[in-house]
């Protein structure tokens, strides 16, 4: 057995770790995937919620993350895509033009 | 949790995966076998009688096969790929109910179990492709990905019409709601879903990686696709994972359309003999699918890749939808 | 044996997120994502969540990795160069990264009692009764996104697409 604010803990970690990502990281599509570590942490934060308070309402919203994460992640990637077509580098730091 | 039942349950993995590696090697002697007779040849014959004994002939040879590295490749990737491969393709026997209490584990959600399993699988394909650092490797892995994930969707449309029908997540429940009959015809879920049954049973076709759909591996481009780079037992397990799929698929096709375990005549055996008739049926039916499966590879060539693509988007995929919504309105005005 | 399940997954998840940060090959974080995904699912099917951990797999692990992987070898990225552009977050960053972990997790420990236990089979995963939810309680949002998704296919088709 194991004290709910265990996951909720676990969950602040993988969350901080997603921001860290997202901060130091310079490539794009690592950012992007330190985007959804962030998601990730937040969904099981929901899912510990849910099981505490004995509601199915948390896992409906962790489905609702998920479909807009997939939805992000179409869209991001084709984002992405047309980035590096333009620029040809994935570095942020190298995309901080609007025009070319 | 109690020692016998993780005895048991440890048991019946082990039964399972002896039985299932059998039946791998055996099925590439069959499927020889039945492509030799189409092709009109003989296939294997020297290895014992009627080259019985070829798939331990192979074994032998792939075992003993120098393992060779190529240089450039990236290691960790490179050798995680094929046992990534061989474990997903086995774990989905994890839940396949083979006959009434053989199964190893019923889960709740066994159907959600297997199909995560199976898009798990291309991970192995994607990361061989990639990690082989060969462009050869890297075409068939990116057709595989791109391959995998327009079918899986269509594997998955195609298996809500018998959810509905089924009304249950659990394997167990999906065959025990096709047993009966309907006059003379059985409760089998292909009569009233034989739309849905086309869909996926193409759709395992192209999950598997199966000519005609075989994209990933085609030889006669990609020499020989995401395993180009790999020999001995690396590209042994890939091999086994491709023919496990096969497996998992043709029993997918059995216990969601064709019954399960239940046969389509009552049997009349004396009791004692009773508990191998739902065995029986059950292997029956998988083995006529993989029956199904060389007949194609035997008979199709293969497709061409904006082909397979605009085939699975423009027309699985609908048909798929158009079979779920009919479903659906079926099932509503009857309730 | 709960707990000892706990800590193999829940440090199985910190560490694949430390490897995805300190990896410097894009397809190896992916891979470490993928790893902290399938030790999530596990944590869900822990909390009695069936049906997320499946669609966990599923969609996260099955169809948006692949699809990043799937990115990255199409754009054949090559390992990530650090420049040292923003002193800020070099200087400022981890500090500020401690303070917001060490807040959040205490107000987060603090909040919730600690009698409150999790166990196998205290809340049964329940497929039929989420799905109950989503489509009659539910069912505006349900729609909402099922737009969401459409506009998100058309955004991707219009952005990919080669210019005439």
């Amino acid at each position: 057995m194991v004290p709910i604010s265990y996951f909720l803990v676990l969950a602040a970690i993988l969350f901080v770790l997603g921001v860290a990502g997202f901060l130091f990281k310079r490539n794009i599509v690592t950012i992007f995937m330190s985007i959804e570590l962030m998601l990730n942490a937040v969904n099981l934060t929901f899912v510990a919620l849910s099981y505490h308070l004995r509601e199915l309402n948390g896992q409906i919203f962790v489905f609702f993350v998920m479909v807009v994460a997939a939805a992000e992640a179409a869209v991001g990637l084709a984002i992405i895509i047309t980035v590096f077509k333009h620029r040809e580098s994935l570095n942020v730091d190298n995309v901080d033009l609007m025009k070319l | 949790m109690p020692l016998p039942f993780i005895v048991i349950t440890l048991i019946k993995a082990i039964v399972v995966l002896i039985v299932l590696m059998t039946v791998a090697a055996y099925l590439v002697w069959f499927e020889r076998k039945i492509v030799a007779r189409i092709q009109n040849r003989w296939g294997p014959t020297r290895v014992g009688p009627f080259g019985l004994l070829q798939p331990l002939a192979d074994a032998i040879k792939l075992l003993t096969k120098e393992d060779f590295t190529p240089a450039g490749v990236f290691r960790v990737p490179y050798l995680l790929a094929p046992a990534l491969s061989l474990t997903v393709a086995l774990l989905a026997f994890a839940v396949i109910p083979f006959g009434p209490g053989f199964q190893i584990a019923d889960l709740n959600i066994g159907l959600l179990f297997i199909l995560a399993i199976s898009s798990m699988g291309v991970y192995g394909i994607v990361l061989a492709g990639w990690a082989s650092n060969s462009k050869y490797s890297l075409l068939g892995g990116l057709r595989s990905s791109a391959q995998m994930i327009s079918y899986e969707l269509a594997i998955s449309l195609s298996v809500v019409g018998v959810l509905l029908l089924g009304g249950s997540l659990s394997l167990r429940e999906i065959v025990s709601a096709q047993s009966g009959v309907w006059g003379l015809v059985p409760r089998w879920n292909v009569f009233p879903q034989l739309v849905g049954f086309f869909c996926f049973f193409i759709a395992a076709i192209a999950e598997t990686n199966r000519l005609p759909f075989d994209l990933p591996e085609a030889e006669t481009e990609l020499v020989a696709g995401y395993h180009t780079e790999y020999s001995s037992m690396k590209f042994a397990m890939f091999f086994i994972a491709e023919y496990t799929n096969m497996v998992t698929a043709s029993c997918m096709a059995t216990i969601l359309f064709f019954g399960g375990w239940h046969g389509p005549v009552p049997s009349f055996l004396p009791a004692p003999l009773q508990a191998v008739v739902p065995l029986f049926w059950f292997s029956l039916k998988v083995v006529l699918f993989l029956f199904v499966y060389v007949w194609i590879r035997g008979t199709l060539p293969r497709f061409r890749y904006d082909q397979l693509m605009s085939f699975g988007w423009k027309f699985l995929v609908p048909l798929a939808l158009i079979n779920l919504v009919v479903t659906s309105f079926v099932i509503a005005l009857r309730a | 044996m709960y707990a000892a399940f706990f800590f193999i997954f829940a440090g199985a998840a910190v560490g694949f997120a430390i490897n995805l940060l300190i990896q410097r090959h894009p397809v190896y974080s992916a891979l470490s994502l993928i790893g902290v995904m399938a030790s999530l699912a596990s944590l869900y099917l822990m909390l009695g969540a069936e049906f997320i951990a499946a669609v966990q797999v599923i969609v996260y692990a099955g169809a948006v990795m692949v699809l990043f992987i799937f990115v990255i070898m199409l754009l054949n990225a090559g390992e990530e160069e650090r420049t040292q552009r923003s002193k800020l977050a070099r200087q400022a960053g981890a500090p500020l990264l401690l303070i917001l972990l060490s807040l959040v997790a205490t107000v987060l420990y603090k909040q919730f009692p600690r009698d409150s236990m999790v166990q196998f089979g205290d809340f049964p995963g329940q497929t039929a009764p989420i799905g109950r939810l989503l489509f009659r309680e539910f069912l505006l949002p349900f729609e909402v996104v099922s737009v969401l998704v459409l506009i998100a296919i058309v955004g991707a088709v219009v952005l990919a697409r080669k210019e005439p």
